[in-house]
């Protein structure tokens, strides 16, 4: 590349476990930027929207300061998305980020991105869809990314953002994976909130993306054969172009799959267990988590125990691991920040006996979740058990 | 590129189909090729699976055969009748989704600027006037906007032929097409006079039914879009399986509306004029 990034390349793990650290009080939007800024991107392309733009605003930061050496703004976000995948098929490492309406106006580009095997690493600061207009935190655009075949990650905290944003790049990038991953955090809850975060203070960098070991072709005619296209199709009317297809999407979604090795080694298990042994667990997500702490700490006081189980990662959906954590549970609650509820559809879809879900509560719209509304939920389903 | 790209390993020498090692050993690309050469090389596209007469394949092979560099050309395309001719073609190329070609070409060409800062790579982008025109117009403008430094060219059948001849915005005014019953309300997209008021330094409107010009006229798209700004070929590429021409005679329809919708018109903004007098190249 033609600008010179003045940090040195280490390895993630180098990056993540042994690197020194220093405790930031920053927001989340700042630790993307941080996790950006030793990501040794090739290009960023950006589009407003709140909450996100923020983030994208201090990745342009890192362009005018020497950290990015490419970086534009598109003219919506079907375009971005799209830039941003001829900018992945040409050989770079590439992030982005949007949210709510954002994402619904690039919908089309995310299945292609997974089925044209891009690393694409895209954050979402999630937030409520139109109509009516709303710009206030919601997570129901993560109900209908579940099918896109991209690896979803939630944050909980801006830790998480930084942790997280920095490993999607070299997960993504992985032979056996090669698919986009989207890094989602709640929008203004953790994105325009500051915390303490322990931020790399080496000049230290990942390695550069190379896209010369990757496992789909490089489109800038230096990679053989010359009689390339990306992304080829079947388009017959017969057995053979059906099976083409089918086995292609069997395909993205084992890549997915084949995942779930490099985001254990990098970030630890898909899902974290506290007080497994408690009769009621919750199961939650992003800072719905962080709700479930404060009512957790609540319910204490009342000698009610409650154990939790943090869902890291969305997809792959950590199915084997839920069904184990919840193997003695009696009562299952899911508190979400969305309408659909998909948290608890996913749990429930996989849990034998998964009338044992209370898939409550559920807030959206940019409401909050209070601690106490939480409790109730948790003294009732309590109440029901011992009836 | 390398010439690395083409060779084949010795060992499978044998077993390679006969036209690809036609094509490395005799193709066009180290070469700079034009249309009067056809008939001493390899082509990039001998077989498709596009209908009789049509003229999208024509211009295509004629595109394809006056490309300046092919050996440092990327082609983006766009899904429509002009995607089924590209899995066969020899060189580097994309399809993504319809309509966001241009888009994807800025990425390409973004990146390849950063990665080989040394070489041109000529990034050109070939899509349908739906893709172009309807669907993908913002991001076709915007890339014009910006100052990309790639070629739009656009297959121009005036109406979107691959699903079944539905009307476009380029089908001309009260012409009947599906989903037009009554025959269209509207002119047809005046894209031309567009190219030229949002960045387009080379903007060039012309038929099948003249090859020799329109081989010139995209090399000279494609070298201005490398060195000065966005460049656009307006093709008019009549359809005879939906408008129901004779196969034979598809190429008279395209010269037959060079005597009024697609008289010949060629604009070249004055920093493309001082490039090509600098370089010699006026043709």
């Amino acid at each position: 590349m033609s600008k010179k990034n003045p940090l040195t390349e280490k390895p993630l793990d180098y990056m993540l476990f042994k690197a020194k650290r220093e405790k930031q009080f920053i927001t989340g939007s700042e630790a993307v930027r941080e996790a950006v800024r030793r990501a040794n991107i090739d290009i960023a392309i950006s589009y407003p929207i709140t909450p996100q733009s923020e983030t994208m605003h201090l990745v342009g930061d890192l362009f005018a300061e020497g950290y990015v050496p490419e970086y534009f703004r598109g003219e919506n976000e079907f375009a971005v998305m799209s830039q941003v995948a001829g900018a992945a098929m040409a050989g770079a490492r590439v992030f982005t980020a949007t949210c709510g309406p954002g994402t619904m106006r690039a919908f089309e580009v995310f299945p292609m991105w997974s089925g044209s095997r891009l690393p694409v690493v895209c954050s979402f600061m999630t937030r409520g869809i139109n109509a009516p207009l709303t710009i206030q935190p919601d997570t129901i655009e993560m109900a209908f990314l579940l099918e896109t075949g991209m690896i979803m990650l939630h944050c909980e905290t801006a830790r998480d953002i930084y942790d997280f944003n920095l490993a999607a790049f070299i997960i993504a990038e992985e032979k056996d994976v090669h698919i986009p991953v989207g890094v989602f955090m709640d929008g203004f809850f953790v994105t325009h909130t500051r915390e303490l975060v322990d931020i790399i203070t080496e000049d230290v960098c990942l390695p550069k993306y190379n896209p010369q070991a990757a496992p789909v072709p490089t489109i800038d005619m230096e990679t053989p054969p010359a009689r390339l296209m990306r992304d080829p199709f079947v388009m017959k009317s017969n057995f053979v172009s059906y099976v083409a297809h089918a086995s292609w999407q069997q395909e993205v979604r084992a890549a997915a799959a084949r995942s779930k090795k490099h985001i254990k080694k990098y970030l630890g298990e898909l899902i974290e267990i506290e007080n497994p042994a408690a009769p009621t667990i919750i199961v939650a997500s992003g800072t719905a988590v962080s709700q479930a702490r404060e009512a957790i700490k609540l319910a204490k006081e009342e000698n009610i125990d409650v154990g939790l189980i943090k869902v890291k990662v969305v997809r792959p959906f950590p199915k084997d691991e839920i069904v184990a954590a919840l193997s003695k549970a009696k009562k299952i609650i899911i508190p979400e920040f969305n309408i659909a509820g998909w948290l608890a559809k996913e749990v429930a879809a996989v849990l034998p006996d998964n009338g044992r879900i209370v898939a409550t509560p559920r807030v959206y719209g940019g409401m909050t979740m209070p601690p106490e509304i939480l409790l109730e939920d948790i003294k009732q389903a309590v109440r029901k058990q011992t009836q | 590129m390398s010439k690395r790209i083409t060779e084949m390993c010795p060992a499978l020498n044998d077993a390679m189909p006969t036209e690809y090692r036609e094509l490395v050993e005799n193709g066009p690309w180290l070469g700079d090729k034009t249309v009067k050469d056809l008939g001493t090389f390899k082509e990039l596209l001998e077989e498709h699976p596009l209908c009789a007469g049509c003229n999208l394949a024509l211009s295509l092979k004629i595109i394809l055969s006056s490309l300046p560099n092919p050996a440092d050309t990327i082609i983006v395309g766009s899904t429509g009748c002009s995607s089924l001719g590209f899995m066969q073609v020899g060189i580097h190329n994309i399809h993504s989704l319809f309509g966001n070609q241009n888009a994807v070409a800025t990425g390409v060409k973004r990146v390849l600027s950063m990665r080989f800062p040394d070489k041109k790579k000529d990034v050109v982008v070939m899509a349908g006037d739906g893709a172009t025109a309807d669907i993908g117009l913002d991001m076709t403008i915007h890339s014009w906007f910006r100052g990309e430094k790639i070629t739009t060219i656009m297959f121009d059948n005036e109406l979107y032929a691959n699903t079944g001849g539905q009307e476009s915005g380029m089908t001309p005014a009260g012409r009947v097409a599906y989903m037009a019953p009554l025959g269209k309300k509207f002119p047809k997209i005046n894209l031309f006079e567009i190219a030229k008021t949002s960045g387009c330094h080379y903007a060039v409107l012309l038929t099948t039914a003249n090859t020799v010009r329109l081989g010139a006229c995209v090399k000279k798209a494609i070298l201005l879009a490398r060195d000065v700004g966005p460049t656009y070929v307006q093709i008019h590429t009549p359809c005879p399986t939906n408008l129901k021409i004779p196969p034979e005679e598809s190429i008279k329809v395209a010269k037959d509306s060079e005597k009024e919708r697609y008289a010949f018109n060629e604009y070249v903004s004055e920093a493309a004029k001082s490039f090509l007098e600098n370089t010699g190249n006026k043709k």
